[in-house]
Parts: structure tokens; C-alpha cells; sequence
């Protein structure tokens, strides 16, 4: 007991600040390190970024839904679909992503939190007030207008004045820095913090593509780290790196721009790929078909995605053999992807089958992931691809990738996972009305895309002339766009009917197979009283119906019972170090006395967080809780 | 859990030395992509000053080495830090930060000097790569020399040994790889770049 007092002494002894000690109420929230809360937090927060995101595609596609329409601006059509692409992508899709690795990392592990909890925090503190920072130009009126890849030199003062494009960097920037830190952090926790007997080919497929996920956030980011520093100097400091007159290469952006873009394609989609993998064997009763092939396809599309950034620029004119090369490249994912799908496809072959609304969810992603596949490799084609680059048919695409495929695979986990969480059912028919409003709506709107793009209709323009002909499909997708936008509102009720009132759930309600569903629903603080011992690739199961016993010993549960558990403390220093980098973001914009405070927050919360002392409360588990 | 200071782990190799190597691998990325961009432009730029007329290759060996030899005071640091020499560590630590602030000096000078020759951020491309380059490198050294001082400030308090020995080499790796980092850039910005 000696160890453990000493341990609640250091949790006063901080430098500036004490640990935070209550855990319960908003500022339990605040300096929470808690993975499960963490995780709680991304998801609410990327669905609100989700609805804003959403929205703003809803005015898009009112303004294009009749030709000459003027129900906003040019200039507001520019900033529209550039907030749109950025919030889908960093702010909604990405996080959401987010929100799964925190909760399920360290359940599916065996562990009791993510390796370095309070840098967890940080990554949620840095998004959040990322997001703030750069939806913050609206409120302003200088909303980013530059697209979301943001080319030079549109992006030099010269062309976009004021502050707009200012609150797109440095907002990417601090987001940038959230998600590299969330990045090296899941990486040790999947290396490190494995239960023992989980060797790496025993975890489930959800770790493997949150571990490939995570080496492609740290090998990527950089270099858009890299790029968004260039043009802010450029419109701060005045360098030359963009400026054509001082015979700067505006190319080098596009580089630096795809050779993040591209990778960041897969930070997006193999986690939605690792949800599937999850789902199918759970509700088809069978195991994963092809485990290892499918973990290896995982890390050679992982491998491949950084040798394909200039296919985002066959246009370019960079010449026919760097063309080619890029061209045979792109062609090669589609084997560890077809790969993929042929799995999931036998997964389900022969399987006991139950239709729940994960797995329904979980088909669609397989359908309309497949669709935006195979117009990826339509793409893949350089001259091909001459004629789609910038028109509907590429927007026809990445949304069958990104919506048809990662939002309807997050959709599924989150039907799947909400009992884990909450210790309740979502409702099942609310959930199938759910879907089919989605797949309807998703597919009217997205679909005769290709055609409009076919037809030679430009992404990113705010009207088109009605002697163009493009007005009916336009029409056809607007009404699709609000379909499927009553399809996610169907999910909002659903969602909060099912959290005030939902059927309490079974502990384990799908009858699942990896280790998350042997804790409560949810679960303790501590998650496993005893570090489960794993034998088995579906633990869980294997235990259920296989006849594996269970190799935790009744010493170590006597243990924890007398000894208790230690839970790593809250802390003040994640939040304020996040708020001192994002102050100092907006003193470059507005102020040097505010930039100079936020970086001197910044600095002294390094410290502080340096030498807060291990902290913490000790938990004692009651019964036989694992 | 929290008896020994450092942690069981699947890997053995402790949370926070897994994390350092993952950041340096990301660092890699970073200062690959600052000195791809420093290539693009060599040679593009359209007015002086250009970099055989400034450079001084004999004062930078100079600095070079010292940083050099920084990294060989860094290693002795964390070799008594694991031998449990609590002076030779605080020493050693010293010496390593004073040489880095010694590398900054010389920086600075030669900051001064370049700027007073007319290179500045905006002159011409070869004033904002070289700036941005070696600035974002003169960065990461004073984080280096600010994380020394302040491990050799903790080493003052009552110590745990297995604690601080690992700190330390964390310190290391991060101050090795931002030498080796210096090594590439003299090499191909000062070395490479007055012939080309």
C-alpha cells in the first residue's frame, strides 16, 4: 500500500498545476485521459463537423439543382465546397475513424489505455480547436475558398488577399500536429501493449489497419506539414517558394500536396476496411476468410499509396514515362483490393447469416465501395484520365470511395459498437429504414455524377448554362443529396432514442469473437481487472465454442482485488498546451502580443507537463469482473 | 504497474524510446521533404546573392565539428547516466548543451553576416530555402539544448536512476538524429551546393 500512497502524493505535486482528481462532471471532462471518454468525445465532436459538412453539400447542391440559379455567391460557392471537402475529410471522416481507434484500441488489445494517455488528449484538444480555428473565417467573412488541396498560386496573396487562406494553413497545421501525435501514440500502443499471447498475427484485422493507418499518418503528414509551411511563409514572410515571379515552382506544391493526398485516401479508408473485417465474421459465424492474405494486402496498399501521388497529376505534363510508371502503380492497388473484397465475399460464402444493421451496412460498403474501385481504375489510365481529370466523374468517385465506402463502414460500427459503449440496442427498424434512405439517397445523388462528369461538366463551378443539357441529372442528384440527408437525420433519432430508451443490451449481444465483448457493457474504467491471456485469433470464440480455457490465473484477480488497479490521472496540461498552440495560430493572424502568449502557454505547459509526476487514483474491482 | 519505472512491454523496448524512434522516422519525412525542396530550387534563382558567394566552407567545418563532437559528449552522458555516475552524467550533459549553443552561435553569426551581404528571406529562392532549411534545423538543435538543460536540472532533484538513464537516451536519440540531419544538409546545401 506504501507504493500506492506514494503514487496519489506525486498526483499533488505538480509544477504548476495539480493533477485534476474528479471524476465526475465537466472538468472530469476536461482533463479527462480516459481512452473510452477520449474516444467518446471524438465521436460527438466529428458528428457535429459531420452535420456542418453536410449542410454545407446541401447548399451546393440547391445552388446547382437549376442552371443560372443565384441562390449564393460565386465567392460563397468557393467557399462552400472548399469548407465542405476539408470538414468531410479532417474533421468529420478522419476523427470519427478517430473515435473508433480510441475506444477499441486498448479493449481489443487487452490493455488497460492507450500508451501515453494524456498525449491522447492532446490529439483530441489539438482537433477540436483545430476545427474551431478553421470554421472560425466564417464568422470573420473569410472563409478558405482554395479547394481543399489548396493549389499555389491561388493560395499566394496575390490572389487570395486577407485571411482566408490563412485560417486554411495554420488550421490544417494544428490538426496536422493532433493527428502525427494520435499517430506515434497508436503505433506503440498496437506494438507495445499487445495482451500476452497476442502475438501480431493474432490480432484482429481492425488493429492491423489502425497500425497500417497510423504508419501512414506519420510518414505522410510531414510532408504537407512541409508544404502549408512554405505558403505560409510565403504570405507571411514573403519568401519565394510559390512565387512565379522569382521563378518558384508551383508544381512542387502539388508534390508535396499528393504525396500526403494520396496516402491520406487510405488513412481514410482502411479503417472503414478494418470495421468490415470485424462485422462480416461476427454475423456470418464463420472466421475472417484469408486472415493473413488480408493483413497482408492491407500493408502492401498501405506500401503502394505513397508510390501513386502523381496520378493526381497526369494533367500536369510531367511526360509519358513518369506517367506510365504512376499509371502501372495505381492499376497494382487494385489486386490487394480486389484481394479484399474477394475475402469479405467469401467470409460471408457458407456462413450462418444474421441480417442485423451492422452487417447490412457493412454489405453496402462492399457494393458501393467496389463501384468507386473499379472508376479508380478507370482513372488509373493516364489518357483516360486526361478526359475525368476535374469534372463530376472524379467527385462521382472519391464520394462512392469516401461515402459509399468509409462512412457506410463507420455507419456499421457504429450500429455494432453502441452497445459496447452505451449498454444499449440501437433499434433494428429504424436502423434498416436508416440504411435503405442512405443507400437510396447516397446512390440517386452520386451516381449520375458520372454521367454529368462523362458530359464534360467541371467540378467546382457554381452554375452551368441551361443550353448544356447537364440540368436533369443535376436535378437528380440534388434530390438524392436530400434523401440521403433524411437517411443521417433518421440516424440522429434513432441515435437518441436508442440512448435514452434504447433495449438494454446482452453482454454479448451479437454473439462477437474478439476480446472488447468479454468486458461490461461499457466497460470499467480500468476495462480488464485481469490482462486477458490470449491463445486464440478470435479469443473470444474460440473460448465460447472452441472448448479454450481461460489462462488468467485466480492469483492475479486476488491481486488486483487487494492491491487495485492504477488509473492514470487527469490532467490540466493536454487542453492548455493545445489552446496556448492554437493562441498562438490566430496571434500570426491577428497580433504579435498574442502570438508571443500563446507560444509562451505553450511552452511553460511543456514543462508543466514534463514534470507533472505519474499522478493517478488507485480502483479496486469488485466480484469476478474481468 | 507502477513499481519499476519503466514499463512491461509486448516488444520490450519501453513505451516512450518506441514513441522517439517513431517521431524520428517522422522527422525523416519532415527534413526529407524541407531538403527536397532546397534541391528543386538550387540554381533557380534569378538575382544574387548565390551561394558561392557567401558560403564559408573552413568556418562551417568548424561548427560542424563541434556539433560532431557534441554527439560523442551526448553519448558519454548517457553512458554514465546507465552506469549511475551521477557527475560525470550532469557533466556530460552540460558539455553536450554547451556545444549545442556554441553550433547556434555560429549560426547566428553566420545569419548576420549572410543578411548584411543583402540574402534575405525574400531576395531570391536560394535566400528562403537556405533560411527555412537551416532556420527549421537551428530549431530542432535549441529544442535540443532546452530539453538538456532542463534533463541536467532534474538530475539535481532525488533521483530515480532507471527513470532519468532512459530519459536520457531518449534525449540522445533525438540529439544524434538532429546531428545526422546537420551532416546531410552541410553536405549537400554547403559541400555539394558551392561546386554546383
Amino acid at each position: 500500500m506504501a507504493t500506492h500512497h506514494e503514487v496519489l502524493q506525486a498526483s499533488r505535486a505538480g509544477v504548476f498545476l495539480p493533477r485534476p482528481v474528479s471524476t465526475t462532471g465537466f472538468w472530469s471532462w476536461v482533463t479527462t485521459v480516459d481512452h473510452k471518454r477520449i474516444g467518446i468525445m471524438y465521436f460527438f465532436t466529428s458528428i457535429l463537423f459531420f452535420l456542418v459538412g453536410g449542410i454545407e453539400a446541401l447548399i451546393i447542391r440547391t445552388q446547382l439543382f437549376a442552371p443560372d440559379l443565384k441562390i449564393v455567391s460565386a465567392d460563397t460557392f468557393n467557399q462552400l465546397f472548399t469548407m465542405h471537402g476539408t470538414t468531410m475529410v479532417f474533421l468529420a471522416v478522419m476523427p470519427l475513424s478517430a473515435a473508433f481507434f480510441n475506444y477499441l484500441l486498448p479493449l481489443m488489445l487487452g490493455a488497460r489505455d492507450v500508451a501515453f494517455p494524456r498525449l491522447n488528449a492532446f490529439s483530441y484538444w489539438m482537433y477540436l480547436f483545430g476545427g474551431i480555428f478553421i470554421n472560425t473565417g466564417w464568422f470573420v467573412n473569410a472563409a478558405p475558398a482554395v479547394g481543399w488541396f489548396g493549389y499555389a498560386n491561388l493560395t499566394s496573396t496575390t490572389y487570395t488577399p486577407g485571411l482566408a487562406t490563412d485560417y486554411w494553413t495554420l488550421g490544417l497545421q494544428i490538426l496536422g500536429i493532433g493527428t502525427l501525435v494520435s499517430g506515434f501514440n497508436f503505433i506503440v500502443t498496437i506494438l507495445n501493449m499487445r495482451a500476452p499471447g497476442m502475438s501480431l498475427m493474432k490480432m484482429p484485422v481492425f488493429l492491423w489497419t489502425t497500425l497500417v493507418t497510423s504508419f501512414l499518418i506519420i510518414f505522410s503528414f510531414p510532408s504537407v506539414t512541409v508544404g502549408l509551411i512554405l505558403v505560409t511563409f510565403d504570405r507571411l514572410f514573403n519568401t519565394n517558394f510559390f512565387e512565379v515571379a522569382a521563378n518558384g515552382d508551383v508544381v512542387l506544391w502539388q508534390h508535396l500536396f499528393w504525396i500526403f493526398g494520396h496516402p491520406e485516401v487510405y488513412i481514410l479508408i482502411l479503417p472503414a476496411m478494418g470495421i468490415v473485417s470485424e462485422i462480416l465474421p461476427t454475423f456470418a459465424r464463420k472466421p475472417l476468410f484469408g486472415y493473413s492474405v488480408m493483413v497482408l494486402s492491407t500493408m502492401l496498399i498501405g506500401f503502394l499509396g505513397f508510390g501513386v501521388w502523381s496520378h493526381h497529376m497526369f494533367t500536369v505534363g510531367l511526360g509519358p514515362v513518369v506517367n506510365s510508371i504512376f499509371s502501372l502503380a495505381t492499376m497494382a492497388i487494385a489486386i490487394p483490393t480486389g484481394v479484399k473484397i474477394f475475402n469479405w465475399v467469401s467470409t460471408l460464402w457458407g456462413g450462418s447469416i444474421r441480417f442485423k444493421t451492422p452487417l447490412i451496412f457493412a454489405l453496402g460498403f462492399i457494393f458501393q465501395f467496389m463501384i468507386g474501385g473499379l472508376s479508380g481504375v478507370m482513372h488509373s489510365s493516364a489518357p483516360s484520365n486526361a478526359q475525368q481529370q476535374d469534372t463530376y466523374f472524379v467527385v462521382a468517385h472519391f464520394h462512392y470511395v469516401l461515402i459509399g465506402g468509409a462512412l457506410f463502414a463507420l455507419f456499421a460500427g457504429i450500429y455494432y459498437w453502441f452497445p459496447k459503449v452505451t449498454g444499449r440496442l440501437m433499434n433494428e427498424k429504424l436502423g434498416v429504414i436508416n440504411f435503405i434512405l442512405m443507400f437510396i439517397g447516397f446512390n440517386v445523388t452520386f451516381f449520375p455524377m458520372h454521367f454529368l462528369g462523362l458530359m464534360g461538366m467541371p467540378r467546382r463551378i457554381y452554375t452551368y448554362d441551361a443550353a448544356l443539357g447537364l440540368q436533369f441529372w443535376n436535378q437528380v442528384s440534388t434530390v438524392g443529396a436530400f434523401i440521403l440527408a433524411a437517411g443521417v437525420t433518421v440516424f440522429l433519432v434513432n441515435f437518441v432514442i436508442s440512448l435514452a430508451r434504447g433495449e438494454k443490451a446482452a453482454a454479448d449481444p451479437w454473439d462477437a469473437r474478439t476480446l472488447e465483448w468479454m468486458t461490461s457493457n461499457p466497460p470499467p474504467v480500468y476495462n480488464f481487472a485481469v490482462t486477458p491471456v490470449v491463445s486464440a485469433r478470435d479469443e473470444f470464440w474460440a473460448r465460447k465454442y472452441e472448448g479454450v480455457a481461460a489462462k488468467e490465473s485466480a492469483a492475479a484477480l486476488e491481486e488486483a482485488k487487494k492491491h487495485g488497479i492504477h488509473i492514470p490521472g487527469n490532467s490540466y496540461f493536454p487542453i492548455i498546451m493545445a489552446a496556448g498552440i492554437t493562441v498562438f495560430c490566430y496571434g500570426l493572424l491577428y497580433s504579435g502580443a498574442l502570438a508571443i502568449a500563446g507560444l509562451a502557454v505553450t511552452i511553460l505547459s511543456f514543462f508543466g507537463w514534463a514534470f507533472e509526476g505519474v499522478g493517478g487514483t488507485i480502483i479496486y474491482p469488485e466480484g469476478d469482473a474481468r | 504497474m507502477n513499481h519499476t519505472a519503466v514499463e512491461h512491454t509486448a516488444t520490450g523496448m519501453p513505451n516512450r524510446k518506441l514513441g522517439m524512434w517513431l517521431f524520428l522516422a517522422s522527422e525523416c519525412m519532415f527534413f526529407g521533404a524541407l531538403i527536397a525542396t532546397y534541391l528543386v530550387y538550387q540554381g533557380q534563382s534569378l538575382v544574387g546573392p548565390y551561394p558561392e558567394d557567401l558560403f564559408d566552407i573552413p568556418l562551417t567545418t568548424v561548427s560542424t565539428f563541434v556539433l560532431l563532437m557534441s554527439s560523442l559528449a551526448m553519448v558519454l552522458a548517457v553512458s554514465a547516466s546507465q552506469r549511475r555516475d551521477m557527475k560525470a552524467t550532469r557533466l556530460w550533459l552540460a558539455v553536450t548543451a554547451a556545444m549545442g549553443l556554441i553550433f547556434l552561435g555560429f549560426q547566428a553569426y553566420e545569419y548576420n553576416h549572410f543578411i548584411h551581404a543583402g540574402l534575405t528571406l525574400s531576395v531570391n529562392l536560394f535566400g528562403s530555402t537556405f533560411y527555412v532549411l537551416t532556420g527549421f534545423h537551428g530549431a530542432h538543435v535549441l529544442i535540443g539544448v532546452t530539453w538538456l538543460v532542463a534533463l541536467l536540472v532534474h538530475t539535481l532533484r532525488p533521483l530515480d536512476w532507471e527513470r532519468r538513464a532512459l530519459d536520457i537516451e531518449i534525449a540522445g536519440l533525438y540529439w544524434h538524429f538532429v546531428d545526422v540531419v546537420w551532416i546531410v544538409i552541410f553536405t549537400v546545401v554547403y559541400l555539394l551546393g558551392v561546386g554546383g
